[in-house]
């Protein structure tokens, strides 16, 4: 078998694996938590006969190992089940809110991803001259912010005063293309925002370590321009961390925007997230976290393998 | 001027003069927007209400997790999707007296045992079914029987018996309560097709709105049901609930217009959103109060001089003022004011009292070790805050106030009603009546401050009974005194609703019972 396709099978049995683990662990931690769905929906308002019928109608009196296999016996099959509070498809609304959650990533890491390699690459060109200093301070100063200042601050000025966009970032299935790039603008800017100095100062950083090398001496001394030699020498040497941090970032623009949702009203997954585990809906935060889990292990088993690629001395391993 | 403001004024009323070219002739004239914006709603109320428009109410208080079976409202996002598409047979007027919306009369018999609702015919369902006295049953039934997990459940418990008969609903009770037709004003009590048995969560009712999308968390979206019983309710062609629980984000979507009507604005900001010239905050004074609440069968609380010692150690005034920004009224450690009908204004006031709080505390004999105060960011807003200032004032006076923090997330089911100590709030009913049975009863669930004493609940039952409303009135000042002087509530203070209406919108009417005019803005309001 070729090597890659080995590393890949392995790679994505423990993947697998690992899913199961941190859905044995999400559930775990979720029945730690003080209080059941029956209590977190009747709040202030539960009666002891109200609590025990809900309890009964949510199948909360059974043991937690039942509950916990039934689901996992449900999820091999493709079956997410439904809600415990809203009784509504937990595959349906969850695809709703993934869709969103992806089309707001996706953007976002369509302008910040290509943004923070330019700069990047224009740092190091300029390095230690202003141009450099300037991207470095700007893009530090934004990642510094929180992001939900940033947000307010954008609102206020962009939405409220100037009236260009609107503060929220509603979306839904009746409105066309440009309707929903609109309402998510303001949220884009903002998770551009507070992704990018990241990704600029390592691929920054990467391409610096890599100019030390004999070879780029030598391509200098060729007379190629400094651009070309960083773009066709450099860059491709520094790749593996670029791509890394890069799907780092990417996967915190899916599952850790849950206060850029929240400002703008974003109806993601993140938020989705949080009233579920709030309400202690069991199923749904399984489902969601399960998801996240995946995505996560995904993004970082494709910067593993792009790194192997990019690596002949990885790409033919003795 | 003043001739050519009035002029323009009929024209409006006449509907020949958009608010567009009012404001504009206006700002001609020299007359400021904010002044404009109020004659322009003036003269537009004055010409009735126009019909149509999308309107869009951003709300506080939805998570995706809510359903639309009116069993489980909790918060106020369910609360106003169930006034959108559902009626119950009664509702409370503003001015507190009952008006009939699915029943068309509602009659108590002598003693106030027996109740009988004379049903409106011909009323459709958005299904096309027509209602029948059977319906109101069973929805009756799910609401109050050994299954229901109901939010009324406790309201519903007093029935004995009901009964289906032709265009008549009959209740009968198993003591007089002469609050009957209140207690089927709930906003639980929404008339569903069968009772909702089938499908409880179908958002089908025969409400002035119909349901098109629910997204739970994001938004709810109704139209305008064109067989709605009464014409004169409903004047939009489009009724949007978007759930905005960021308070940030809420005044901002308001402010630009984005919806045109915004819940819980935070005090601290209130007075200067009611600046901006395209909006107005309307602050209603409600029976919600914010509270700490004692047990008094549990020590050291189960001692009425050290529960005294405590009532005297708030300063009343300056929670209202700084925790509630003014948007407030102070209370009188019990849990009716004057937004309540039958309520005696003659009861003193309790006045903050350092030294009468140290004379009840040396009273008391306390031995001096802490009394854990516990409290929670949600327990209501501004709690933590709130109980900073009490343990100040306490301190002053000699009495050990220790404050612990506990987390949000389950201090409904981990502190309160649990804990001997901690700070909650109540949200009000519509009459006296329903509060003290809910929580001040003896044998009431929610009984928060375990206040079990026989002379107090007598007198309930005995007011409940009693259909003079000037009896009433003594029983039930009587029962404040009481409560006042012995319960383990310290009511500090009693909150506003606090909103923000677009000027673009007419016929907003205070109404004490719920926030956003008890959930009727949609049928009331319409767009100038």
């Amino acid at each position: 078998m070729h090597p890659i396709i080995k590393l890949v099978s392995q790679r994505l049995a423990l993947g697998i694996l690992l899913l199961f683990g941190a859905s044995a662990l999400i559930f775990g931690l979720t029945e730690a938590l003080p209080g059941d769905a029956a209590q977190a929906v009747l709040g202030q308002s539960a009666t002891p006969e109200a609590l025990a019928n809900l309890r009964e109608e949510m199948g909360l009196n059974r043991p937690a190992l039942t509950r916990y296999f039934e689901w996992l016996t449900g999820i091999v099959q493709g079956d997410m089940g439904t809600s415990l509070t809203n009784k509504l498809d937990i595959a349906e609304s969850v695809g709703n809110r993934l869709g969103n959650t992806l089309f707001l990533a996706f953007w976002a890491a369509l302008i910040s991803v290509p943004l923070a390699i330019f700069l990047g690459l224009v740092a190091v060109r300029y390095r230690n001259r202003w141009p450099d200093k300037l991207i470095s301070a700007v893009t530090l100063t934004t990642i510094s912010i929180p992001e939900f200042l940033i947000g307010y601050v954008l609102v206020y000025f962009i939405a409220v005063k100037l009236g260009w966009f609107s503060p929220l970032a509603m979306i839904n299935d009746s409105m066309s293309l440009g309707q929903k790039l609109s309402a998510i603008a303001l949220p884009v800017v903002v998770l551009t925002m507070v992704v990018l100095a990241h990704m600029m100062r390592m691929t920054r950083a990467a391409i610096l370590n890599v100019m030390q090398s004999a070879y780029v001496e030598t391509a200098e001394l060729k007379g190629l321009n400094n651009f070309k030699i960083i773009w066709r020498h450099a860059f491709p040497n520094a790749i593996a961390p670029i791509v890394n941090v890069v799907m780092l970032n990417l996967a915190y623009l899916v599952v850790g925007v849950v206060v850029v949702e929240v400002v703008f009203i974003y109806p993601g997954m993140g938020q989705y997230l949080v009233d579920h585990v709030t309400k202690r809906d069991v199923p749904v935060v399984l489902a969601c976290g399960v998801i996240f889990a995946a995505i996560y292990i995904g993004l970082n088993m494709v910067a593993d393998i792009v790194s192997i690629l990019a690596n002949p001395r990885l790409r033919h391993p003795k | 001027m003043n001739d050519q403001l009035n002029h323009m004024a009929s024209q409006v009323t006449a509907g020949k003069m958009t608010r567009r070219e009012f404001m504009g002739k206006a700002a001609a004239l020299g007359v400021s927007a904010a002044v404009a914006s109020t004659m322009f709603a003036d003269a537009a109320r004055a010409a009735g209400p126009k019909k149509g428009g999308d309107l869009k109410l951003g709300l506080q208080g939805g998570e995706s997790t809510n359903s639309l079976d009116p069993a489980t409202y909790a918060s106020s996002v369910p609360f106003q999707n169930g006034k959108q598409f559902g009626d119950q047979l009664v509702e409370v007027a503003p001015d507190g007296s009952i008006e009939p919306r699915l029943a068309e009369s509602v009659e108590g018999s002598a003693d106030a045992k027996v109740w009988t609702f004379k049903l409106r015919q011909g009323v459709e369902f958005h299904n096309g079914k027509t209602m029948t006295s059977e319906d109101v049953l069973k929805t009756m039934q799910r609401h109050s029987n050994e299954d229901s997990k109901s939010g009324a459940l406790g309201i519903m418990r007093g029935i004995e018996s009901m009964k289906a008969d032709g265009e008549y609903f009959h209740v009968t009770l198993n003591e007089p309560n002469a609050d009957l037709p209140y207690l089927m004003a709930d906003y639980h009590l929404i008339i569903q097709p069968d009772g909702g048995m089938d499908n409880p969560g179908a958002g089908i009712g025969t409400g002035p709105y119909k349901l098109e999308a629910d997204e739970p968390g994001v938004r709810h979206l109704f139209s305008k049901f064109e067989n709605h019983w009464n014409g004169d309710f409903g004047h939009f062609d489009s009724v949007e609930v978007v759930v905005i629980n960021d308070a940030t984000a809420r005044t901002a979507a308001l402010q630009s217009g984005q919806v045109h009507a915004i819940n819980r604005v935070e005090p601290k900001i209130a007075d200067l959103l009611g600046r901006a010239p395209n909006l107005t905050v309307h602050s209603t004074s409600g029976r919600g109060h914010y509270v700490f609440i004692m047990h008094c069968d549990t020590a050291p609380f189960d001692n009425n001089d050290l529960r005294m010692a405590l009532k005297y150690a708030i300063n009343r005034e300056e929670m209202v003022e700084k925790i509630l920004r003014g948007y407030g009224s102070i209370g009188n450690d019990m849990p009716i004011n004057a937004a309540y009908p039958l309520f005696d204004d003659t009861i003193p006031q309790r006045e903050f009292s350092i030294e009468k709080a140290a004379e009840y505390y040396k009273k008391s004999g306390h031995d001096g070790s802490p009394i854990i105060l516990r409290v929670a960011d949600g327990a209501f807003p501004g709690a933590v805050d709130a109980a900073a200032l009490f343990q100040q004032t306490a301190q002053q006076a000699g009495i050990p106030l220790e404050i612990k923090r506990e987390p949000n997330d389950g201090y409904w089911s981990e502190v309160w009603n649990v804990q001997p100590f901690c700070a909650s709030y109540w949200g009000g009913r519509p009459v006296q009546d329903q509060m003290y049975s809910t929580a001040y009863l003896s044998t009431a669930d929610w009984n928060d401050t375990r206040f079990k004493v026989k002379e107090f609940d007598d007198m309930l039952f005995a007011a409940r009974a009693e259909l003079d409303p000037a009896k009433r009135k003594e029983i039930y000042s009587k029962m404040g005194r009481m409560l006042r002087d012995q319960g383990g509530l310290i009511c500090p203070m009693f909150n506003d609703f606090i909103e923000g209406v677009s000027n673009q919108l007419a016929g907003w009417e205070s109404d004490s019972t719920q926030e956003m005019m008890n959930g009727n803005m949609s049928r009331k309001m319409w767009f100038a």
